[in-house]
């Protein structure tokens, strides 16, 4: 136990983590995938495929050769119904492979074979698993969508030692990856094994919050022989799951502004991508599905393995309907993660939860002025002056967003969350990243 | 089930999530920590005590709301803020004030230091502190008729004839015991006189983590080391600290005025150096300076100084920047 490992500032919300008891169904298999071709940070795929191609289960239907990217694969076999611009949970029209399910899905042998479940990480090329994660597609599945064989590949210099499988899992109503370390255990850790293989990483740690005590017992017991991994269980506390925070936590390295935590050694890696990647390479299968959480005003909240590319409505009417009117969508977790304008967008490797909220659970107290409580100070897990920054974005006084190092907000919100007034921090942030992001490509072009 | 059937889904920036303390139930907190100290002036000083609070806080509100009325504004009463002026200021007046005192001094916190410089959030100094200031130099005489609690004898308050080597007279035997100032059976203003009932409200409130504890301790431990080193009357280390701490407005200054966060530093190192500023000042004053304003003057001219501690003290973020020692 690693409880006194805290990290300054951060909030406790309520976890609303009603669905933790819920095992893990399938989804009914969807009529109609939408596949969004950018499903990762980085540069969109290219589609490989066009309308009326008969594709199959995992077959590769768009990828890019720009080095920050992972290939999209078919999650359900059948024909391709269109390539067009969709609305992405992203907020942005992305273009998508549209797929029209055949009656039953064909196997596919494009992938190369699965090496089985029993095979022994330490006998592996790492740069064998490197490309088997990039083949299959594999990003941060927590939400940041990072491409997870780019933080396989070091830079020359800095070799990792620490592999640190996050499964803090610190959004509230999100219950995706407690599943997974429950039911699928034996892969989270032949992932990490494989990752800490793939990065010559002596050392791996599974960081877990305290209100999962049940994932972190199987896991413990998984590596018990196991000298070289650890189940660390830390304090409950928004937003440990944090890649920098946990990274503190667990090491007490800190990670700088404009650093990544590779800089300090470590690669750290989502609980449901180090699974993505043992299913990959045992089962030869590219990612495909998800566990993803339905919360809040269905039926019958729980947690679904979703073939990617399943609209919103379909999980919506497999969780039973919406009870009562709805006001709200969230593709994420109700602290970081993106409101919908519309049901029907497609889950993406990113999505770990919907949460569908009605008008009784929106809290419409106006923004009042800024009292400097200093509250969103307190609250800051990096440090930072949410509402100097949050004065300088409205006041358009870029010059001084930067110098109150608006760069380093990760827009984890715990300053929205505690603020009295209802400032708007996170959103007048992100306005002021964006527009000192422009004038810099301005400034360069 | 698209969004037609559902009706407008609402897209919003995250947090969905709201902790739910809104600035009106911080007022209501304070209001609560207040509450023990009012009562007890009415205790103490009788009905006129009663009808001085009611007309501040009447006439703050009043003029809250009138001044929305007259820019066309909606209104800002609901935020409670007027009311916590209205109060403060009324526990620093006289029990003895003429009706006119609070009624004028609230209008003035309200209308000249709050609302014309932007309203809440935006004045520079605390307004009830800037009110009493106001009509300290305008009415001395009616600021300053102090009377005895439960008789209506007008009578010197204890800062006034504390031992003063420098500036002050020497009454002693005059004095009011610890165990007077504690309980509040002293002259004083209305709200100062019982540091145990102000002390109830100040825990109520750091409880609440309302307040940060930072500014009323580094506030009195500094007024009272500088009181213990330099306040004697026999040499250095022979004055008397928690004297110092219990009589005039240290407590409620320092608890519930000081404490004012839209006039107070907003990062913790810059709360710690406002605290130690307004001890210091305060010192210099009770010590050194021709009356006892000291807790009032300090807090004022640390309000002024705040922006300027916040405009110099921006932490490094977590981690310090990449490339930067």
């Amino acid at each position: 136990m690693s409880l006194w490992a805290r990290f300054r500032g951060g909030v406790h919300p309520d976890a609303h983590k009603t669905t933790a008891q819920c095992a893990t169904k399938p989804l009914p298999r969807p009529e109609r995938v939408v596949l969004p071709l950018r499903q990762h940070v980085g540069a969109p795929c290219q589609p490989l495929v066009k309308k009326g191609d008969e594709v199959a289960l995992g077959q590769p239907v768009g990828d890019t050769d720009a080095p920050v990217a992972a290939p999209v694969h078919a999650s359900v076999s059948g024909k391709v119904a269109a390539v067009e611009p969709r609305l992405s949970p992203s907020g942005r029209m992305e273009q998508a492979v549209v797929i029209e399910a055949a009656p039953e899905d064909t196997p596919w042998v494009g992938l190369p074979a699965g090496l089985g479940w029993d095979l022994d990480p330490e006998l592996l090329d790492p740069a064998f698993i490197r490309d088997r994660v990039r083949q299959a597609g594999l990003v941060g599945m927590g939400g940041a969508g990072f491409p997870a064989a780019v933080k396989l590949s070091p830079k020359p210099g800095s070799e990792p030692d620490v592999v640190i499988l996050n499964g803090a899992e610190c959004e509230p109503s999100i219950t995706s990856d407690h599943r997974l370390m429950l039911e699928q255990p034996e892969r989270v850790v032949l992932g990490l094994r494989l990752f800490m293989r793939a990065t010559g990483a002596r050392r791996g740690i599974i960081g877990i919050e305290a209100n999962k005590p049940d994932a972190a017992a199987r896991l413990s017991q998984l590596v018990a022989g196991d000298p070289s991994i650890a189940v660390e269980v830390l304090p409950v506390r928004y937003p440990q799951g944090a890649e920098k925070m946990l990274v503190w936590a667990l090491l007490r390295r800190a990670v700088p502004v404009g650093a990544i935590p590779l800089d300090m050694g470590v690669v750290v890696q989502n609980v449901a991508t180090a699974a993505a990647a043992a299913t990959a390479l045992a089962e030869g299968r590219p990612l495909t599905d998800r566990i993803v959480t339905v919360s809040g005003r269905v039926q019958s909240p729980g947690n679904w393995r979703v073939p990617l590319g399943t609209s919103f409505v379909d999980l919506v009417r497999s969780a039973g309907g919406l009870t009562g009117s709805l006001a709200r969508v969230i593709a994420g977790g109700p602290m970081m993660g993106m409101a919908q304008a519309d049901l029907d967008v497609p889950v993406t490797k990113t999505t770990g939860s919907v949460i569908l909220l009605g008008p009784e659970d929106l809290d419409e107290t106006p923004a009042g002025p800024c009292i400097r409580c200093g509250r969103c100070v307190s609250a800051c897990p990096m440090g930072l002056l949410p509402a100097q920054l949050c004065a300088a974005a409205l006041n358009s006084d870029w010059a001084a967003a930067e110098r109150f190092h608006v760069r380093a907000c990760m827009e984890c919100g715990s300053c929205s969350y505690v603020c009295p007034a209802r400032r708007p921090i996170v959103q007048s942030i992100r306005l002021a990243k964006f527009e000192l992001g422009r004038r810099a490509r301005q400034g360069r072009g | 089930m698209s969004k037609t059937e559902s009706g407008e889904l609402l897209v919003a920036s995250s947090p969905h999530l709201w902790a739910g303390v809104s600035t009106g139930r911080i007022m209501r907190d304070v209001l609560i920590a207040l509450a023990p100290a009012a009562l007890g002036a009415v205790c103490f000083f009788g009905w006129r005590a009663a009808a001085v609070i009611a007309l501040s806080m009447g006439t703050a509100a009043l003029t809250e709301w009138g001044c929305a009325r007259l820019m066309g504004k909606p209104s800002t009463l609901a935020d409670g803020s007027a009311l916590v002026t209205g109060l403060l200021l009324a526990l620093t007046l006289p029990p003895a004030s003429p009706f006119w005192l609070p009624v004028l001094g609230a209008a003035f916190a309200i209308a000249v230091v709050k609302v014309a410089f932007g309203g809440l959030g935006h004045n520079f100094v605390n307004p009830a502190l800037a009110a009493r200031a106001f009509l300290l130099a305008a009415f001395p005489a009616a600021m300053t008729t102090w009377t005895s609690p439960f008789d209506a004898v007008t009578t010197a308050t204890p800062l006034a004839v504390l031992p003063n080597p420098f500036a002050r007279e020497v009454l002693a035997g005059d004095l009011p015991s610890y165990t007077d100032l504690l309980l509040g059976t002293v002259g004083g203003s209305l709200g100062e006189t019982s540091a145990v009932l102000l002390l109830l409200g100040a825990a109520y409130l750091l409880v609440k983590q309302i307040i940060d504890w930072r500014i009323p301790a580094g506030f009195l431990a500094t007024l009272a080391l500088f009181a213990w080193v330099f306040g004697g009357t026999g040499g250095l280390f022979t004055g008397d600290p928690l004297y110092h701490l219990l009589a005039g407005g240290a407590i409620l200054g320092a608890f519930f005025m000081a404490t004012d966060y839209v006039t107070a530093p907003i990062t913790a190192r810059g709360r710690w150096i406002f605290a130690v500023g307004c001890g210091l000042i305060t010192a210099l004053i009770r010590l050194y300076g021709g009356y006892p304003e000291g807790v009032l003057f300090a807090i004022l001219l640390m309000n002024v100084v705040s922006p300027l501690i916040d405009r110099f003290l921006v932490p490094a973020p977590f981690g310090g920047v990449k490339g930067r020692a």
